[in-house]
């Protein structure tokens, strides 16, 4: 029995370390993402308080409170924009140091008041301008992330393992000897996956949100819209994978390589504020943060078209790239 | 003859480190049924691909009704692989009806059901056929746009006896329907049945083509004896005949039957058993490609 288990054990482990795609990914995979977890939430001890400074940053000695410890300082440029996340106390307190020089603070959030004894510490002659508001539950905010991540897969591994199957089975292969185009293939490709995606997303967003009581502050039509260009930017980003190759493994691994740095940076689990820039613009490389960041935009502050129209151009944009890319590339056959 | 359907001009196709097609020239006249024979490695289905436009040459042209394949030739050409899979979940209908909706012009799904004798399978998962049931699906799918040319890539290879004969019953069908076809298969039985020309390749080059009896008379005129071989003596080895040792029999190729037999009395071969044949195709296969195992 050992004898034939050997046997099997041998000619599996040399199928293994012969199929290159897979050794690659099943090597590389882990340690790319250790280094870029590493990258991105390395470094010191997270501070306790989150606090914006309007204008952007200060050189510490500028104001006897920049240099307390255990706060985060974030350059913020926008009012508006910087008194919203106070209100949704996303930050804990909001500092002008132009004249006139003033701060704002959320009287609902309890962080909130003890940051400002530590900024009235330090300045007490400070002009102080309330303001008031909830938290966003976690859940309202976590919402949006859960129907995007679901999305996502839905989208990359959906459609990018269907084309291999149809390649490998040599049902492409069929069909590439039809008047069929490459372009008519794939977009009755995204077409089925996209009814499939919305429909499905529909009925989440309808049942959970009735579960936890989370409901839209802006337009479901809008959001609607949202969904159907994240769809579309994120099943043709899956097509462009599956465009070429007819290996499992090789699919899977870019699959995974794409959706573990959406899954982290993306912003589904927690919001990226305060990591470092060059996460940030990676971050907004991927369709799905954009997709979430208008989601939330729409859902949690009622956002208009106007406001989430970059993100919305992105998608499309993108989509009909990959798309693009997907065709130019794609492959009826096994070479 | 017809004017040539398809033409084939000077066709190379090559791989690293391999030649698959060689320079092959030939032209298919309109309405015949022609095959392309040759062992495994041949370069036939490299070749029968290339024609059908789904796999480019090296070098070399393929031309359809005088013009270079295109949009045109997709519309009429009617493709049966080696090997297809379809889509999973699909009925037999639903899958003709599939192909059926990718041609501007065709056969009713219908039609189609009928004349590969599909209609009791029609609501069953393609996926649950058998051998024969499933080529005859595949059929009905190469035969969706009504195909002026149809192209039929080793269509009964592990098919049973009856499931064969049933096949051929059908491509005879489509033949009285005036049809063009190009078959490659390893059967000679079957392209003795269906072929009206053919043409034998061998390491990417063809070597004989033609009618298949014209190509036994110019190729293989001789008359065949066969004997068990258990009954021919090892000193009959030694006889001045062309002996060709098969598995459990010993052939004897000749022009002089009679001259053949004498020979054979006088060194007092037990010819009991003795069977006389012409010459068939799978001789001149054999003849021409050689007996041995290809590697």
């Amino acid at each position: 029995m050992m004898r034939r288990l050997l046997s099997v054990l041998h000619a599996r482990n040399l199928e293994f370390l012969r199929d290159r795609g897979t050794l690659v990914f099943t090597l590389l995979l882990p340690v790319m993402l250790v280094i870029g977890m590493g990258f991105v939430f390395g470094g010191p001890q997270r501070p306790l308080f989150k606090v914006g400074l309007l204008g952007g940053p200060s050189d510490p000695l500028a104001h006897p409170f920049l240099s307390e410890r255990y706060v985060e300082f974030i350059g913020l440029q926008q009012q508006g924009e910087a008194l919203r996340k106070l209100t949704h106390q996303q930050i804990d307190l909001l500092l002008e140091l132009r004249p006139p020089e003033r701060y704002w603070v959320n009287t609902d959030s309890p962080k909130g008041y003890i940051v400002e004894k530590l900024l009235l510490a330090a300045e007490p002659a400070a002009s102080r301008e309330p303001v008031t508001g909830a938290a966003v539950r976690y859940v309202d905010w976590l919402f949006p992330g859960i129907l995007g991540m679901n999305m996502m897969f839905s989208c990359l591994f959906g459609v990018g393992y269907v084309v291999l199957r149809y390649r490998k089975s040599g049902f492409l292969k069929r069909l590439h000897a039809t008047p069929l185009s490459a372009f008519e293939f794939l977009s009755a490709q995204v077409l089925s996956r996209l009814t499939l995606i919305l429909f499905i997303t529909g009925v989440l967003y309808a049942g959970i949100g009735a579960v936890i009581g989370s409901h839209s502050a802006g337009s479901v039509l809008l959001l609607a819209l949202v969904a159907v260009a994240g769809a579309l930017s994120m099943i043709a980003l899956g097509l462009t994978i599956a465009a070429r190759f007819s290996s499992e493994e090789v699919v899977g691994g870019l699959l995974n390589v794409l959706t573990w740095p959406m899954m982290l940076l993306s912003g589904i689990w927690f919001s990226l504020e305060g990591s470092p820039r060059w996460v940030q613009w990676v971050a907004h490389l991927f369709p799905l943060t954009h997709v979430l960041d208008s989601a939330r935009a729409v859902m949690l502050d009622g956002a208009g078209l106007a406001q989430i129209a970059p993100h919305l151009l992105y998608l499309g944009a993108t989509a009909l790239a990959f798309l693009a890319f997907g065709a130019w590339s794609f492959r009826w056959r096994i070479d | 003859m017809s004017a040539a359907i398809l033409e084939v001009e000077n066709l190379v196709k090559q791989y690293p480190g391999t030649t698959a097609v060689a320079g092959v020239s030939f032209s298919v006249p309109e309405g015949v049924c022609f095959g392309l024979l040759g062992p495994n490695g041949a370069g036939k289905t490299t070749t029968i691909e290339i024609m059908e436009g789904i796999l480019p040459p090296t070098t070399g042209e393929v031309r359809y009704r005088g013009e270079p394949l295109g949009a045109r030739f997709r519309e009429d050409a009617g493709i049966l692989f080696q090997r297809t899979a379809l889509q999973d979940f699909l009925t037999v209908r639903q899958s003709i009806a599939l192909f059926r909706g990718l041609y501007a012009h065709g056969l009713e799904v219908d039609e189609l059901v009928r004349l590969c004798a599909l209609e009791k399978l029609a609501r069953r998962d393609a996926r649950k056929l058998s051998g024969g049931q499933q080529q005859r699906l595949l059929l009905a799918i190469a035969l969706v746009n009504d195909p002026a040319v149809l192209f039929l890539d080793e269509p009964t290879t592990g098919l049973d006896p009856q499931a064969r004969r049933n096949f051929w019953e059908l491509v005879q069908s489509i033949k009285a329907r005036r049809k063009t076809i190009i078959l490659t298969t390893h059967y000679m039985e079957e392209a003795e049945l269906l072929c009206d020309e053919i043409a034998i390749m061998d390491r990417g080059h063809i070597i004989a083509q033609g009618p298949p009896r014209r190509l036994l008379h110019e190729h293989f005129a001789e008359v065949l004896l066969e004997l068990p071989r258990q009954e021919f003596p090892p000193a009959a080895r030694e006889l001045p005949l062309n002996i060709i040792d098969a598995s459990d029999r010993v052939e004897i190729s000749t022009h002089d039957l009679e001259a053949t037999l004498r020979t054979l009395l006088e060194a007092r071969v037990p010819l009991g058993h003795l069977r006389i044949r012409p010459g068939n195709l799978e001789d001149l296969f054999l003849e021409l490609t050689g007996k041995e195992l290809r590697p």
